[in-house]
């Protein structure tokens, strides 16, 4: 039987959770930094615990286009996580990491495509810190990537979530002015006792 | 004044014409709704999983398709529908990534899909028109007065089945 339940969840899981977060969001911060070669700042990263019904609003409402890179997890941990960031935010990197403007609503193949690596090294960094701090082994698959309405994007996760309970787990990080960046990290349940195991709790 | 009532993820709401029923970007979620056309009494359920016997974390009958409908048409009911007149329309269940982890999670919108069709032709209510599948989020905005299902996608016209 897990430990954990996602609907009462205790002060010091969370805190837990939180610090995983903050780690995790610290170091694909650093990785973007590298990658775009230039200084990136952080905001001390939110861990929210939301009803299904809030998740949406979260994001500026249900209907706000946003970029979803998702990778399937495996290895010690299961599950999944998805790296979002509002569409223009996602016009923005891809401009400083291709060197030039993004035109148009579509996203060229190309463009896609460098957005899937961003998403890609941001969400492997956070989940190299998580398995570097908790000594398990976490394999991500390719990224796959979704540009449509934040509510259709998050039923991925919140399903996943909704096999366990009726809450959302997620990590919110503001990277630098106006780019805000969410990390959804969906651990099958015993994987959460596995990470807290891992750390002693 | 009609108003526009707001379905959330894993939630339900009926109402009397003329008011509307709306929910916001279905994924692999499914959205049914069924409406009553003699009283124009609606409802609009937005469902996440196919089956409550499947998990064992059940208590939020909304959250599931059997349960979801089940208690869609009871509320619908209780405002003076009649089940025998009742007839449904739906969307959703999309595919939202390409690939999905954990082989539960496989396909997990065609089984929502699947569920919703099985619960609806149980309780003997006829499905008229549906939009599912795909790869795309969708809005939904059903007006029970004339059984009107209005569905958005991102840049796609908008359309009415």
């Amino acid at each position: 039987m897990a430990r954990i339940d996602l609907n009462d969840i205790n002060q010091e899981y969370f805190d837990v959770l939180r610090e995983l977060g903050n780690i995790g969001a610290g170091n694909a911060t650093t990785a973007l930094a590298q990658m775009l070669n230039c200084k990136v700042d952080m905001k001390v990263p939110q861990v929210r615990l939301l009803p299904f019904s809030e998740v949406g609003s979260v994001m500026g409402g249900e209907e706000q286009l946003m970029a979803g890179i998702y990778l399937a997890v495996e290895g010690d941990i299961k599950g999944s996580i998805l790296f979002l960031l509002n569409k223009e935010s996602a016009k923005s990197l891809i401009s400083k990491l291709m060197g030039m403007p993004v035109e148009g609503e579509e996203l060229s193949e190309m463009e896609q495509s460098a957005l899937k690596e961003i998403g890609n090294i941001i969400t492997a960094s956070y989940l190299n810190s998580l398995s570097t701090l908790t000594q398990l082994v976490i394999y991500p698959s390719v990224p796959f990537l979704s540009v449509d309405m934040a509510g259709a994007i998050l039923s991925v996760p919140a399903i996943e979530f909704g096999t366990m309970g009726d809450k959302l787990l997620m990590i919110q990080t503001q990277f630098y002015d106006g780019l805000d960046g969410f990390f959804i990290l969906v651990p099958e349940l015993d994987s959460y006792d596995k990470i807290l195991a891992s750390l002693g709790m | 004044m009609s108003e526009m009532l707001k379905v959330g993820m894993a939630d339900l709401k009926v109402c009397k014409s003329p008011d509307q029923l709306t929910t916001l970007g279905l994924g692999s979620c499914v959205g049914i709704a069924i409406r009553d056309p003699i009283t124009r009494i609606g409802g609009l359920a937005h469902v996440m999983l196919p089956s409550s016997k499947q998990i064992k974390n059940n208590s939020n009958i909304y959250k599931f398709a059997d349960t979801g409908i089940e208690e869609l048409v009871r509320q619908m009911e209780v405002l003076g529908a009649s089940r025998k007149r009742m007839v449904a329309k739906m969307a959703g269940g999309a595919q939202m990534f390409a690939f999905q982890n954990s082989s539960s999670m496989v396909r997990i919108g065609e089984q929502n899909v699947e569920a919703s069709k099985a619960k609806l032709a149980e309780l003997q209510i006829p499905l008229l028109a549906s939009e599912t599948g795909e790869n795309y989020g969708r809005t939904v905005i059903f007006t029970p007065e004339t059984g009107q299902f209005v569905i958005r996608a991102v840049g796609k016209p908008e359309r009415s089945i």
